[in-house]
């Protein structure tokens, strides 16, 4: 009959389930961007604090790497699919741009190590860990070693001697400063920290821009190492700036959503600009707070770090402004110059709280 | 330090009315954990757990009597949801209540039956029609194939056969289920 | 110009939604061409949603172009009618396009060649016919929506009782890639497509119609709107060219704001949506008197060598369809129905062309994504940005996986349309929307077993029920029983005391009597009755039941 050829009884089509259509981008990607939008920043950095942050960089992402590799291997898990997810070097970047220029290789490897293997391979690998990895190593090692972590570098152009690359990488690998030279001509408070100890011994702003001086030419004719730049923190207004454009670029890539930074600088900008209308002689502006520190470090990369922020455009804006607050809070009142790494942390605490009341509207609700 | 001492003492005061209160205040009348286990529960009534029917184990679950992995047809499903409702840790079947199966439904070889009623009176849900000496049949909707109409049966003519699937039941499978491996599909063209 | 087309409309957008390649242009070079008549055709009786179909023939028997062979069996079913003329050579299951690959009720014809019609007549003035009436032409047209649901559209176009539709939307947005079937249809056929509308929206007592058509077809675009201008109340739309906008639900949103409420129907806010394929085959049902029995398919994808849309008879095998469109069958890497992000990957190239096909994708291996390692989830959230229904799929993930499936229904995973975006967009390349899929089939399949086991609990329980109440039956006559033997026993034994004393008593009086007797002569009384077997003890009826009892 005819019929018996309309049974075919072939073998079947290769079959798999719709969506038959992938955007082109995956973690490592998605990783890569970030750490290719770190850049402008980075170069900001150097330039106004010379080397050392290139020499932690390179001892976090080996140790970072080494430390991933080992612990998946030890979890049985796909090494090189995770190492290539570039994750691990994002974390060590994150962690060496938050260190001290100076700091010790073995502090830095500490870090790195404390970060990947107990904050986030022993918490189950990517996408597990509820704490931010990077500043968990740097809250360690702000604990442990509080006198190492707090020292930095004046900017270049004010130093008395200004490291160059081998001198750093002497001084990380051995310790050894260049002849002659004493610790005190290379190392500086940050002026977030001189803010905060002078304004702590009664000094006003003005007082202390008075006494700091506003223009490098001032600060040298009073030789002393100026606090405030144009519009921030000496030096670091550049920094920041670098990466707050590095952070503008992720937005316009899609890569991390506009509700985070926008309110960690938005509720940082807010409540300084009341403290600082409110009594302009205790409280920096906000243009300082914006421009100092880890603020857009912070802002862009560390706290829209996607595993532990929240998930929800409401939610990440409530979680975002907690940080700003924070951040505020803490360098205000708080034991520490900066804080990005104790708001992050603190924030990244109330995250499943956050998630389970702040749910978009769905459609039709 | 005498005061740290009365604080703490009228904290735990306070916080001790305050549960006492709210005991009394939001208690659950009743007690409808058997009703909410016997729901759990796949109502084979097969008897596979060691009580007889599915009531009787929801009763032996709530009284304590009995662990939450004697179930059988209900599988990992129910185990999980027990666990659930009772807190309790999830654990894997009892393999001494039997084997998770796939859904089962029985069968009557109708040239082979006798006409003897007794599968009639074991099945636990009055799923088989029939009069003695006359041919009995199971109305497959209502067979919870739990498989006690098979043993009584002198002419072993009842078979317990997976319930089979149609197109208009086939569910999408879980993508963490196992794929099995597409044959090379040049042939398969080819072939057409 | 006409002011009416530079008219601007207010649009609304829904959160969300991607730009995938789209892949529509080859398909678009060449026009519509008729698809050949095959050697034979497989008619699935089961191309809708709802009931299957009943076949109306048997084997053997011949059948006329437009006759229906098998007719819709129940409310909610469709007919299916012969899209040529011939002989039904087979009924039975054989494989058809679904996601499981598994066969199904077909009726299979063999084409005579003659191609000779049934009679058939076109409404002379749909005007004059009541709405039901017409409703009911459609129906019996086999009209199902073409646009890949397959609902029947007799039903869309009942307003209901007390149920005013505001707005017809007519559906031309085609955001699916791949898929042009709409696009060349509104370029060549805009007028018909358009007098189906006006009969739909006659149908319907609709207020307006509204056309809604993606600005990626400016073509169609400029067809429609010259078709639509002889029709007041009816207003052509251009939207922006966004995935998923073609969903019913959300082209209500964009067109006219309303959001259709979660579980329920575009009905509740006064809308109803049919797709431009679908006013078509009303044009034709109507105007010409045609059921549905061919339809325009895109057949397309790398390995098709003349890419283009076919106006072909439902049920002929694929494969021919592609072979009509030069496909190197050599070169298919997975044969999709559908576009690139709903549709499903068939098992075989021989199934049939149905009703709700409306594009063939044979994609070579390059346009197919690479399978890659499924990584964790970062919880990035490009998921639940590029949701269109402001789920958040990454939370559902989780309770897909973990099999949390009351979790997953308050995170409204039924409001979830399965477009497929938020697998498309994934970094980590989870299947998502395989997940959600998967979970939802769970929660029927617990749903049905739970509604079956409520059944098997009631059945257990009047079983329990009844056999405790035979057995008390049984026990309450048995006591009976007993309790009369003993009574039976107790009276035997008092009228055998009696009796003895009676007989001792007679005896006593018989010796008297014959002593009388013997003095005066006269007879012996005769001896009293034995007593009658009680009955009273089994009065009561047997109540004794058959063994089963159907309830």
């Amino acid at each position: 009959m005819r019929l018996a050829n309309l049974i075919q009884l072939d073998m079947p089509l290769n079959t798999a389930t719709s969506p038959h259509a992938k955007a082109p981008i995956t973690v490592s990607t998605v990783m890569l961007q970030v750490a290719l939008a770190l850049i402008p920043g980075l170069i900001a950095y150097v330039w106004f604090f010379g080397w050392g942050v290139v020499i932690n960089i390179f001892i976090a992402v080996v140790t970072a790497l080494i430390a991933e590799g080992v612990m998946l291997r030890i979890r049985r898990q796909p090494v090189g699919m995770y190492l290539a997810d570039l994750s691990a070097v994002v974390t060590a970047l994150l962690l060496a741009l938050a260190l001290p220029p100076t700091l010790p290789w073995e502090i830095t490897v500490t870090g790195t190590l404390f970060a990947i293997v107990i904050a986030k391979q022993l918490y189950g690998g990517l996408g597990y860990n509820p704490f931010n990895p990077a500043m968990v190593g740097y809250v360690v090692l702000l604990i442990s070693f509080p006198r190492e972590m707090t020292v930095w570098v004046p900017v270049v152009s004010m130093s008395e001697y200004p490291l160059n690359f081998l001198e750093y990488a002497s001084m990380i690998f051995t310790g050894k400063l260049p002849a002659g030279i004493s610790i005190d001509a290379i190392t500086e408070a940050t002026p977030l920290d001189s803010l905060r100890i002078h304004l702590g011994l009664g000094s006003s702003v003005a007082d202390i821009r008075a006494t700091f001086g506003i223009d490098e030419e001032t600060s040298r004719l009073l030789s002393v190492v100026p606090i405030f730049g144009m519009f921030g923190g000496k030096g670091w207004e550049w920094v920041n700036a670098g990466f707050l454009i590095g952070g503008l670029w992720l937005i316009y890539k899609r890569i991390i959503s506009w509700h985070i930074p926008v309110a960690v600088l938005g509720a940082l900008m807010a409540i300084s600009l009341v403290f600082y209308l409110f009594e302009p002689a205790r409280y920096a502006s906000p243009m300082f707070h914006l421009f100092s520190g880890a603020a857009m470090l912070g802002a862009f990369f560390i706290a829209t770090d996607p595993v532990t922020a929240a998930a929800s455009p409401s939610g990440r804006l409530l979680y975002g402004a907690g940080i700003g607050i924070l951040l505020y809070v803490i360098r205000t009142w708080g034991g520490y110059p900066d804080a990005v790494a104790f708001a992050v942390l603190m924030m990244n605490m109330v995250v499943p709280l956050i998630d389970d009341h702040f749910k978009p509207r769905v459609f039709g609700h | 330090m005498l005061s740290a001492v009365l604080i703490l003492s009228g904290l735990a005061v306070l916080f001790g009315a305050i549960l006492g209160y709210a005991a009394i205040r939001f208690k659950v009348e009743g007690d409808p954990m058997i009703e909410k286990i016997d729901a759990i529960l796949p109502q084979t009534q097969c008897g596979q757990c060691g009580f007889p029917g599915c009531r009787p184990y929801a009763t032996a679950i709530a009284g304590g009597n009995a662990d939450i992995n004697r179930c059988p047809p209900g599988g990992e499903a129910t185990i999980i949801a027990l666990a659930n409702l009772l807190d309790r840790e999830i654990k894997p079947l009892d393999p001494e209540n039997g084997e998770i199966k796939p859904k089962m439904v029985a069968l009557i070889d109708e040239q082979r039956c006798i006409g003897c009623t007794l599968c009639i009176q074991a099945c636990p849900v009055d799923a088989i029609i029939g009069a003695a000496k006359q041919m009995h049949t199971v109305i497959a909707e209502e067979c919870t194939g739990c498989d006690l109409c098979r043993p009584p049966c002198p002419a072993d003519c009842i078979a317990m056969v997976p319930v089979k699937q149609d197109i208009r039941t086939w569910k999408w499978p879980s993508p963490d289920m196992p794929k099995k491996i597409d044959p090379p599909k040049k042939a398969a063209v080819n072939a057409l | 110009m006409n002011a009416r087309l530079s008219e601007k409309f207010r649009l609304w957008r829904f959160p969300g939604g991607i730009h995938p390649e789209q892949n529509k242009s080859s398909s678009t070079e060449t026009p519509i061409e008729a698809g050949r008549i095959p050697p034979r055709l497989i008619l699935p009786l089961h191309q809708h949603i709802g009931e299957p179909a009943e076949p109306l023939f048997t084997v053997g028997e011949r059948v006329l172009k437009g006759q229906a062979v098998a007719r819709a069996n129940g409310y909610v079913s469709a007919p299916v009618h012969a899209p040529t003329s011939g002989t039904v050579i087979a009924i039975g299951d054989y494989p058809v396009p679904h996601p499981s690959g598994m066969s199904a009720p077909c009726m299979v014809i063999e084409p005579d060649g003659e191609d000779r019609w049934v009679d058939h007549d076109s409404v002379a003035d749909y005007r004059n016919l009541d709405p039901a009436a017409l409703r009911n032409i459609i129906r019996e047209a086999g009209i199902v929506g073409l646009g890949g649901a397959g609902f029947p559209t007799f039903i869309k176009l009942n307003p209901g009782h007390n149920k005013a539709i505001d707005t017809l939307i007519l559906n031309g947005a085609e955001c699916e890639p791949y898929i042009t079937c709409d696009d060349m249809l509104m370029r060549e056929r805009a007028a018909e497509v358009v007098s189906g509308l006006a009969i739909a929206a006659h149908a319907l007592q609709a207020r307006e119609s509204v056309i809604g058509i993606e600005d990626n077809k400016p073509q169609a675009l400029h067809a429609m709107r010259e078709a639509a201008r002889s029709y007041p109340n009816m207003r052509v739309v251009e939207i922006p060219t966004l995935y998923p906008s073609g969903d019913s639900k959300l082209l209500a949103k964009i067109l006219t704001g309303k959001e259709v409420p979660s579980n329920k129907l575009s009905l509740h806010v006064g809308l109803t949506c049919i797709n431009v394929g679908t006013t078509y085959a009303v044009h034709r049902a109507i105007h010409h008197g045609e059921p549905l029995m061919s339809r325009i398919v895109t057949v397309t994808g790398g390995a098709v060598g003349a890419p283009r849309n076919l106006d072909a008879l439902i049920g002929t095998p694929m494969d021919e369809l592609l072979a009509q469109c030069a496909t190197r069958m050599d070169r298919i890497e997975r044969l999709v129905m559908g576009g690139s992000m709903m549709g499903f990957a068939m098992h075989r190239a021989d199934l049939p062309l149905i009703k709700t096909t409306n594009c063939i994708i044979a994609a070579a291996a390059a346009e197919v994504p690479r399978p890659q390692p499924v990584m964790p989830c970062i919880r990035c959230g490009a998921c639940s940005d590029a949701c269109p229904m402001s789920l958040m799929p990454q939370q559902l993930y989780w309770f897909a996986k973990s099999k949390e499936l009351e979790k997953a229904q308050k995170y409204d995973l039924f409001d979830c349309i399965e477009c497929g975006a938020c697998s498309y967009v994934c970094p980590s390349n989870i299947p998502l929307v395989q997940y959600f899929r998967y979970a939802k089939g769970d929660i029927w399949t617990q749903e049905s077993e739970k509604e079956k086991a409520g059944i098997a609990r009631r059945r257990f329980d009047a079983r329990q029920a009844r056999v405790e109440r035979e057995k008390a039956e049984k026990e309450a006559k048995r006591q009976q029983k007993k309790a009369a033997l003993d009574m039976a026993n107790a009276r035997e034994r008092g009228e055998a005391q009696a009796q003895s004393a009676m007989q001792r008593a007679e005896a006593r009086r018989d010796a008297a009597m014959q002593e009388a007797g013997k003095r005066w002569g006269a007879q012996p009384p005769t001896a009293p009755e034995s007593s009658a077997p009680d009955k009273t003890a089994s009065a009561e009826p047997d109540k004794n039941e058959p063994a089963q009892k159907n309830d």
